[in-house]
């Protein structure tokens, strides 16, 4: 092993009513590392990010371990070393009370300081996180925040208690281009601040590519490809991931290949058909029905982890036949 | 309309909410069968801009001439019929359909409430979902029973049922997966080769403008401050991060 694992996640399966979401996951995050998750709506990110906090939804059951420093305590103990930056930045902030007041408590519930240490220590999260005149600030109403300095307050509650581990749920989704890369910059730089690794789910490759060290890409509660981000994405192993990036529009930070030319509108690749849902997966690799190399096996056995490369794993039978660029691959037809 | 006339001529527009002016003497063009692309920070105006050009909120100044007629000064009555040619499509594919109403309704709504429903009517919608590569079937559904793409692709089905020469996109694969977004700008364009549509875009997805729009205005402030060929290589500086 190469350094110290921070947070390490082995075979975690999350299920409702016996229908499994989660099938079976495991990773490390190292110290300061940005591990991205990756993967269309349903394939099992968020709840993933949920385990990892101790808070899953009613009704899930959640069977593997989640060791944060080898401790595998769950609930208030991972909650506040491991802290979350939620979708949806307006939702997390209560209006009715000022965001100073709302951080302090947040200190106040896991370490036992003085109101005054308190304030000092949500003005200096507050301050850290690029918001002008935080001693005032503090004061305020998120109502009285712009969209950008609301997704920051929320960035220096998740950060206020120097967490170890950060997870971040799409936290970009609704912002525009510029807000965007404010949110990740202010991450990346509360990682190095406060020494934390970040968990970033997205679907956004470009995402991936610029910010994250390492990338796990999942498809229908399963791993599908892991491994350093430049390599995933330079040379995809698994047909999903290089159907994923053969998707994008050239020009995209995410995707190699020629920018678009005047008059020139290439159709884009993509991937056929929809996800699974969990309750109704097919046999073999939950992936073989939409994939353009499925063969017979690919149908019957569901394929295990084969590492191709030092930390590269795929799950795929057919990876040493993916074509990369995998453009021609997934080209559509023409409805 | 004369041959030479773009289909759509936005002329020193402005929108004002009290004392703020949200669009500051805006001005553009854009013909059957392009697609200009609005950019621009949050705030900057597209959405103020894209609300007055489809006169849901009447500009406080400027002219909005779309197949040569100045919309502005229309009344109500008078815009009626111009209102099916120009169709918004949002980001958000499940909150621009009614939770209650199966797709088919949704998509038959336009047909019945512009008095061109008829015994035809069910083979319309059937045609227009096919269209926009819905299985028919999928007519029977409530939206929650859809994904995002197939949502998205209802509600551009929808649009369509109206017969517009204009869509205004608001971010409309923002939400969507790559491999999901993909295919609907697939279906965009060939919307546009087969129907001439022109289509006002906004997107804050470079890369995306990139790809879709043949021009693109950056909106600063309410101001236009740079109009491009969407394909154009940002100046440096300027660049796509």
């Amino acid at each position: 092993m190469e350094s110290e694992v921070l947070l390490s996640v082995r075979g975690l399966r999350i299920a409702f009513a016996g229908v499994e979401a989660v099938r079976g996951l495991s990773f490390d995050v190292r110290p300061r590392e940005v591990l991205a998750l990756v993967g269309e709506s349903g394939a099992g990110k968020s709840l993933t990010a949920r385990a990892l906090l101790g808070m899953l939804p009613r009704g899930a059951t959640a069977s593997g371990s989640v060791r944060l420093r080898g401790d595998t305590r769950g609930g208030a103990q991972r909650g506040s070393r491991i802290a979350l930056v939620p979708q949806d930045a307006l939702s997390a902030l209560s209006p009715v009370h000022p965001v100073g007041d709302q951080l302090a408590a947040a200190v106040r519930s896991v370490a036992r300081v003085s109101r005054k240490e308190a304030r000092a220590r949500a003005v200096a999260a507050l301050d850290r996180v690029g918001i002008p005149d935080a001693v005032r600030k503090a004061r305020a109403y998120p109502h009285e925040y712009s969209g950008g300095m609301r997704q920051r307050a929320v960035i220096a509650m998740a950060t206020v208690n120097e967490p170890d581990v950060v997870v971040a749920d799409e936290p970009t989704t609704a912002l525009d281009a510029e807000l965007q890369e404010q949110v990740l910059r202010v991450l990346g730089e509360q990682r190095e601040a406060v020494g934390a690794a970040l968990v970033l789910i997205t679907h956004d490759l470009a995402v991936v590519r610029e910010h994250a060290d390492r990338v796990l890409v999942m498809y229908a509660g399963r791993q599908v490809e892991q491994g350093p981000a430049a390599r995933v994405l330079d040379r995809p192993r698994a047909p999903y991931t290089a159907g994923l990036l053969a998707s994008l529009p050239s020009g995209e930070p995410g995707a190699p290949g020629e920018p678009a030319r005047a008059g020139v509108r290439r159709r884009l690749p993509t991937i056929p058909g929809v996800p699974p849902v969990p309750d109704a997966l097919p046999p073999g690799c939950a992936f073989a029905p939409r994939c353009p190399l499925a063969e017979d096996r690919c149908r019957r056995e569901e394929p295990q982890p084969w590492q191709v490369d030092d930390g590269h794993e795929v799950s795929c039978h057919r990876w040493d036949d993916v074509p990369y660029p995998a453009a021609e691959l997934f080209q559509e037809q023409r409805a | 309309m004369s041959p030479n006339q773009p289909l759509l001529d936005v002329r020193d527009l402005v929108v004002r909410y009290g004392t703020v002016t949200a669009v500051d003497r805006v001005s553009f063009t854009l013909d059957a069968g392009e697609t200009l692309a609005l950019n621009g920070p949050s705030g900057c105006g597209k959405s103020s801009t894209v609300t007055a050009v489809l006169q849901l909120r009447r500009p406080d100044a400027g002219e909005v001439r779309f197949e040569g007629r100045e919309l502005t000064r229309l009344t109500e009555r008078e815009l009626r019929p111009v209102r099916p040619r120009m169709q918004p499509v949002f980001q958000d594919p499940y909150g621009s359909l009614s939770p209650r109403h199966r797709i088919r309704d949704a998509v038959a709504e336009p047909l019945r409430v512009q008095g061109r429903w008829d015994a035809a009517g069910p083979a319309r919608v059937a045609e227009l979902l096919d269209r926009v590569g819905l299985d028919p079937a999928y007519g029977d559904r409530f939206p929650y029973e859809l994904s995002g793409g197939q949502c998205q692709r209802a509600g551009i089905a929808r649009a369509l049922a109206s017969e517009p020469r204009l869509l205004v996109l608001d971010e409309p694969v923002s939400a969507l997966d790559p491999s999901v977004r993909a295919g609907v700008l697939n279906l965009l364009a060939d919307l546009q080769d087969e129907l001439g549509l022109a289509y006002l875009f906004i997107c804050h997805d470079r890369s995306v403008v990139r790809h879709f729009a043949d021009r693109a205005i950056e909106l600063r402030d309410g101001r236009v401050a740079e109009v491009t060929p969407a394909w154009r290589p940002p100046s440096p500086g300027a660049g796509p991060r």
